[in-house]
This record gives structure tokens, C-alpha cells and sequence, in this order.
């Protein structure tokens, strides 16, 4: 029991994680796999950002006073991993803008008939 | 939603403070939380707000897309122009302490800059991207 | 500036992006893209050069000593395939100039030059860094630019293959994450070469092996090894020729760069042995070289041809990273090297008839060979490496590759790379058959051998094959120097 509760950022991940792995995968609206694939990414932010915190630990600014102190490192890195997403993000409904005026629809079912077609 | 009141009254008094609290944490980016980053996402947000509410040509008209394209360039060039200028004073790629009297001084304005060119990229790159979809399929 | 010089390799294609884009005309973008992958191939010449003879170069990023600040280490390993992507770029530039005119729109050229200038910058940055998520963010750079370069394909399905690429793309990095976050969890740094120091402590740990998993898996997403290509066929075929030519050349290069630096750098040795590692990557090559190589024989576009041609090639690298020898890890390294060669001059020429008739489809292109004698001569000399005939430089790299089978008295691999071949022999000829020996079609009789701009580059690197055929002491020198970087102990 404590092992599952100790580790509950953990599990909050990988929920979130699956959740959005298996949106990208099942879904066939362009669209909705964005959106999976941006909660698959943010679940890897949880994990980086939790993964940081120090028990009883002070926000990493120093101020007078406090000794203990969470790590910074993963925030840096997680705050330009958020820029990445945010690009991928922005693209790829680029993409989904141009199709849809290529091809009237954003069903991947109903592109892959339109292209056998032709 | 040009035409109703309590928007544009409400938006035109926001608008300057949120203006003000982007450049806070843009200046503030060095001691505190806050950085380039933020900063031009919140500026950002403050033209996206006023292209909201008065339309996206009054938009354009503050902020015109060839200049937030030369301003998203900018960005980066002084971003990497820091870094060649730490070269030619001696030190290695972006190493701010060479550029101050004193390393703490050099450090200090290095990031000074380089949050700044940070600061321009993200505020034009979000605009520009803002413009790229909400304009799509006008005349 | 002599210590700078790695940095600079990085730094300047990265100033050169924004100002091409913000450049008027087409022609002034190219013109800066040029001038930038010149002087970057000059660079990683000259970075290459010191690397074997003064050893290691390392730099510090920001002044910070590593493992705390961000390190550039350039070992030999490195120095080849900076010098592999700067060269490419530096060939293929000249070469866009007409094609990218023809294939995209003109108010369209100053971004595209500037994305591939950063798709440039991110592809060296990756070579370039000894810091494993500094390699993410390069890897983000160079992916996300090259979607959008891709994108810019005439058909409209060039749009649905840059968003198939994008999603595992994506995928492929955000794994990539998950497995450096777990690593870092339980080493506390980030700097490759500290990782190997403290691994060892750690490496018995479920956490470690996971995010081991988790990396090779992200990065053979996006080395497209079978069965993880199913983006690439698609995202070569409907792609700007240009995109395309210095895509395969370039970008699998450097993924299967970092797979060899993960595995044998940064992971202990008795580690990556105890996992099934080599195995998997013996039967995927084994698995890819065959069915791709079928896939290829039926394909009816030349450029998908080729573009499974280039899965099974990258099937041939998987086997020698397989055999974990120090003889694999070099057959890999001069495979990585000629497959560069040979693709990019096989790609070059397929565009040249794209660029005079439009298509490269295999109804169209019929009985051209006889009316562009040139291009044609560059397609049978690139094909003929491709097999791997004896005096260019595909027959180097697949004599290593079977040595290094031979030696571990690996028997069904000498017989796949030997299948593999007659397959590419299959597949060639039939390139071959309908461009000489077909009557053209009556629309297309007045199509005239292609411009010199187009031609020249081409022929660079088919003479660059044959020269590397005939000539292995650069090449394999090299590559046993870098395998020996690696720490490959022999059997």
C-alpha cells in the first residue's frame, strides 16, 4: 500500500502518459491525435518536475534563512522542453490547416481513400 | 465582439497593466523567477487580447507582420550575438563573465541581453503564429 | 579562434537561419546558406584533421566545466559525421538552387533556406555535443525544421507524410526524454562521459534499464530501423527533391550516430551485453534488409524505390551494431559514410529527371536514360554501388560488414547481406531496364540532358563513390579509429 501511494506522482504519469499514447494511436482525427500527443508530452514534464522536488525542500531562489533547497535543473530543462512542445503544437495544427483545405476533411480514414483514389 | 462596451473598456484599462507586468518579469528574469520566456508570452497575450476584442486588422495595424518577422529575427541574433561578442573578448561561447569589470557585473548583463533576445523571439514567434491561424482563409 | 573551432561549426549555420529568412529574395537566402555550408565544411575538414592528430577536443560552453556546464567533445566518432553533414549540405546547396526554383514557390524560398539552415545547424548540433539533453534540444531543432521542409512538397500528400513523420517523430523524441529523465533520476548528471563513469554504480537498477529501453527505442523511431520506418518512405517520396537528398544522407546518419554513442560511450560495456541489445538489432537488420528490399523491387516511383532501398541500407548498419566487434562498429562507420555517398548521388540524379519532366513515376521516365546520358551514368554508377560491386564504395563497406560476420561464424548473416545484394540487384535493374532499354514516351522526346548546376553536383559524389572504392585507407582508417573511440573490444 505505501508503495503505491509513496509513489503516486509516478502512477499520475503514467495515467497520463497512457492516456495520451493511446489517444495518438486510436484516434483517426488529426486533431485529437495533437492532443494526445501533447498529453503524452506534459506527462513527461510531470515526471521531470516531480522527480525535482526535495522533501521540505524551499523554492530554488536563495533567500537568507534556508539551508534546504529543491533541485532547479529539472525546470530549466523542462521549461525549454515546454518550448519544443509548444513548436510541435503549433506545427502540427499547421499541418492539420493546410490539409484540411487540401483535402476538405481531417479523418485520416477518409485521406488514405481520397489518395487510393487518385 | 467589437461593438460591446464592457469588452473594450475592460480590455483597454487591462491591456497596459498586463503590458507592465511582462516587462517586470522580463527585468525581473535575472534575481527572480520570471525570464525572457515568460515575459514574451505574456506581452503576447496582451496584443493577442486587444486583436481579440477590436479585430485582427487593428491588430495588425499596432504590430505589422514584416516587423514582427525582423523582430523575431532580431531576437536570435542578439541572442547569439552575446556569444560571439564573449569570443571576441577572450572567453569562451556565451561566457558572460569576460563582458562586466567584474565577473558578478559581466554575468549580470549577459543575461541580461540574452533574456531580452529570448524575450523579442518568443513575443513576435507567438504573435506570428497567432496571425498565421486567426488570419487563414481571409481574402 | 583555432579552440573555438567546434562551436563555431554549430554557431554559425544557427546566425545564418534568421537572416536568410528575413532576406528579400530567394536567390540572397541561397546565397547565405552556400556560403555558411562552405565554410562548414571547411570547418568540420579542418576539425576532423585535428581530431587525428591532437586527439579529443573538448569545449566549455558558457565557461561552466563540465559535467555542470554544457561540454562539446569531439572525438573521432564525432568528427566524421560532422564532417559526413557538413559535406552533404556543402553539395547539395548548389544543387537546390534550380530544384528548389522549380518545386517551390519563390515568396516561399527565404524560409525554406532558412529551415534548412536550422535543420542544418540542429543535425551538427547533435554531432557536435557531449551533453545528452543539449542532444534533445538539437534533435528537436533539426526534426521540427525538417517537418516543415517537407511539407513544402508539391502534392498534397507531402502534407500528410510530414504530419505522419511529426506525430513519430514526436514520439520518437518525447521517448527519448523519458528515458534521459530516468537516467538523470538516478545519476544526477547529464554530461555523457560522466554518465559512463557513474552507470556502472547504478546499473543494476529496473530504472536504468527502462530508460536504456526508452532511448534505443526513441532513437530507432527516428533511424526508421525496421520496423519503426514506416514514416520514412512516405516522408522521402512526396518531399522537395533537395529536402530529400540531404535528408537521407544526412539525417539517419546522425541518429544511428547517437544509438552507437549511447550504447557504447555512455552505457558500460557488461551492461548492454547482458541486455538482448545486439541480438534485436541482428534480427530487425536481418528482418529490414530482406523485406525492404522486396518492398523496393515492387515500388513503381523510383524516389520510394530508393527510399526503401534506404531502409534496407540502414538494416546493413543495424547488423554491424548487432555484432557489438570492433569489426561491425567499423563496417557500420564506413557504411554510414558510403551510404551517404551513394544515396546522395542516386537521389541527386532521380531529381535532375524530376526536374525535367516532373516525375520520377516509372511510365514516365521510360527511355530518358538514352536522352540524358549523364544522368543516367550517374544512376548506374550509384546503383552499382548500392549493390555493392567490387571498385566503389558500397563493395567496402559490405566486404567489412561480412568480415565482421565471418568472424563471429554468424552464417545466416553472410547469407542475408549476400540475398540483400541480389535483391539491389533486382531492383536496380529494373531502374535501369526502363530508363535505357524502353522507347521514351512521344511527349518526352525533346527532353534535353539537365542543366550543369544540376549535373555537377551529382557527379561529385559519384566520383566521390568510386574514389572511396578504390581508395580505403581515409575511410577505414577512420573508422577503426573511431570504433577504437568506442571501446569496441573485438568477438
Amino acid at each position: 500500500m505505501d508503495f503505491i501511494i509513496g509513489h503516486y506522482n509516478y502512477w499520475i504519469a503514467i495515467f497520463l502518459m497512457m492516456i495520451g499514447f493511446y489517444t495518438v494511436i486510436s484516434r483517426g482525427n488529426l486533431v485529437k491525435k495533437i492532443i494526445g500527443l501533447n498529453i503524452f508530452q506534459v506527462s513527461v514534464f510531470l515526471l521531470y518536475i516531480s522527480m525535482s522536488t526535495v522533501k521540505g525542500g524551499a523554492a530554488p531562489i536563495i533567500t537568507a534563512g534556508v539551508k534546504l533547497y529543491s533541485n532547479p535543473l529539472p525546470h530549466v530543462l523542462i521549461l525549454t522542453a515546454i518550448v519544443v512542445g509548444v513548436a510541435t503544437t503549433a506545427l502540427g495544427l499547421a499541418l492539420v490547416v493546410r490539409i484540411k483545405e487540401a483535402y476538405g476533411t481531417i479523418e485520416e480514414d477518409e485521406i488514405h481513400q481520397q489518395d487510393h483514389s487518385l | 465582439m467589437t461593438n460591446n462596451l464592457i469588452l473594450r473598456v475592460v480590455s483597454k484599462s487591462l491591456i497596459p497593466l498586463i503590458i507592465v507586468f511582462a516587462l517586470y518579469v522580463q527585468f525581473h528574469g535575472d534575481y527572480g523567477p520570471g525570464g525572457g520566456f515568460q515575459a514574451g508570452v505574456i506581452m503576447s497575450a496582451a496584443i493577442i487580447l486587444y486583436a481579440l476584442v477590436f479585430g485582427l486588422d487593428a491588430a495588425e495595424q499596432v504590430i505589422p507582420s514584416t516587423i514582427l518577422r525582423i523582430l523575431a529575427s532580431l531576437g536570435v541574433l542578439i541572442y547569439a550575438g552575446v556569444g560571439v561578442v564573449t569570443l571576441f573578448l577572450g572567453g569562451n561561447y556565451l561566457d558572460y563573465s569576460v563582458l562586466g569589470e567584474t565577473r558578478v557585473a559581466g554575468q549580470h548583463l549577459g543575461i541580461l541581453l540574452v533574456e531580452l533576445g529570448v524575450g523579442m523571439t518568443v513575443f513576435s514567434v507567438m504573435l506570428i503564429i497567432f496571425f498565421a491561424f486567426a488570419g487563414r482563409g481571409r481574402p | 579562434m583555432q579552440g573555438h573551432l567546434s562551436l563555431l561549426l554549430v554557431v554559425i549555420p544557427l546566425i545564418a537561419a534568421p537572416v536568410a529568412a528575413i532576406l528579400p529574395r530567394g536567390r540572397l537566402s541561397w546565397a547565405l546558406a552556400l556560403v555558411v555550408a562552405a565554410i562548414c565544411a571547411i570547418l568540420a575538414g579542418v576539425q576532423l584533421w585535428a581530431v587525428v592528430h591532437d586527439g579529443v577536443i573538448s569545449y566549455e560552453l558558457g565557461g561552466w566545466a563540465p559535467p555542470w556546464g554544457i561540454e562539446y567533445r569531439i572525438d573521432a566518432v564525432n568528427a566524421i559525421v560532422a564532417m559526413i553533414v557538413a559535406g552533404i549540405a556543402a553539395i547539395t546547396l548548389p544543387y537546390a538552387l534550380l530544384s528548389a526554383e522549380k518545386e517551390i514557390p519563390e515568396h516561399q524560398l527565404p524560409l525554406f533556406y532558412s529551415a534548412f539552415l536550422l535543420c542544418f545547424a540542429g543535425l551538427l548540433g547533435i554531432t557536435q555535443t557531449g551533453d545528452i539533453f543539449n542532444l534533445f534540444v538539437f534533435l528537436e531543432i533539426s526534426s521540427l525544421s525538417s517537418y516543415a521542409l517537407i511539407s513544402l512538397g508539391q502534392k498534397r500528400q507531402a502534407l500528410t507524410s510530414a504530419y505522419q513523420y511529426l506525430i513519430m517523430g514526436t514520439l520518437g523524441a518525447t521517448f527519448f526524454l523519458i528515458g534521459v529523465g530516468l537516467i538523470y533520476s538516478q545519476t544526477g548528471t547529464l554530461n555523457m562521459m560522466d554518465l559512463a563513469l557513474r552507470l556502472p554504480e547504478v546499473s543494476g537498477l529496473k530504472t536504468v534499464h527502462t530508460g536504456f529501453a526508452f532511448i534505443m527505442i526513441g532513437f530507432a523511431l527516428k533511424l526508421a530501423l525496421f520496423p519503426l520506418h514506416l514514416w520514412l518512405p512516405n516522408a522521402y517520396t512526396y518531399a522537395p527533391t533537395v529536402i530529400t537528398v540531404f535528408l537521407a544522407a544526412t539525417a539517419t546518419k546522425v541518429a544511428l550516430y547517437v544509438i552507437l554513442r549511447v550504447l557504447f560511450t555512455v552505457f558500460p560495456h557488461d551492461f548492454v551485453s547482458a541486455t538482448p541489445t545486439g541480438d534485436l538489432f541482428l534480427l530487425s537488420g536481418m528482418t529490414g534488409v530482406i523485406s525492404a528490399s522486396i518492398y523496393a523491387i515492387y515500388q513503381v516511383d523510383v524516389k520510394r524505390l530508393l527510399a526503401y532501398s534506404s531502409v534496407a541500407q540502414i538494416g546493413y548498419m543495424a547488423l554491424g551494431i548487432g555484432f557489438a566487434s570492433s569489426l561491425g562498429v567499423t563496417a557500420t562507420i564506413i557504411h554510414l559514410f558510403n551510404h551517404a555517398l551513394m544515396k546522395g548521388a542516386l537521389f541527386m540524379a532521380v531529381g535532375t529527371i524530376i526536374y525535367r519532366i516532373g516525375s520520377c513515376h516509372m511510365d514516365n521516365i521510360q527511355g530518358l536514360g538514352r536522352q540524358m546520358p549523364w544522368t543516367f551514368g550517374a544512376i548506374v554508377i550509384g546503383g552499382l554501388s548500392l549493390i555493392g560491386v567490387p571498385g566503389t564504395a558500397g563493395f567496402i563497406s559490405k566486404w567489412y560488414l561480412v568480415l565482421a560476420a565471418l568472424e563471429q561464424q554468424a552464417w545466416i548473416v553472410v547469407a542475408v547481406i549476400l540475398i540483400g545484394s541480389l535483391l539491389a540487384v533486382v531492383y536496380i535493374g529494373k531502374v535501369i531496364e526502363v530508363l535505357y532499354f524502353r522507347p521514351a514516351k512521344e511527349t518526352h522526346l525533346a527532353v534535353k540532358e539537365a542543366p550543369m548546376l544540376l549535373l555537377a553536383p551529382t557527379w561529385v559524389l559519384v566520383i566521390a563513390n568510386i574514389y572511396f572504392g578504390l581508395n580505403t585507407e581515409l575511410t577505414v582508417g577512420i573508422a577503426q579509429r573511431a570504433a577504437q573511440v568506442l571501446g569496441v573490444t573485438s568477438g
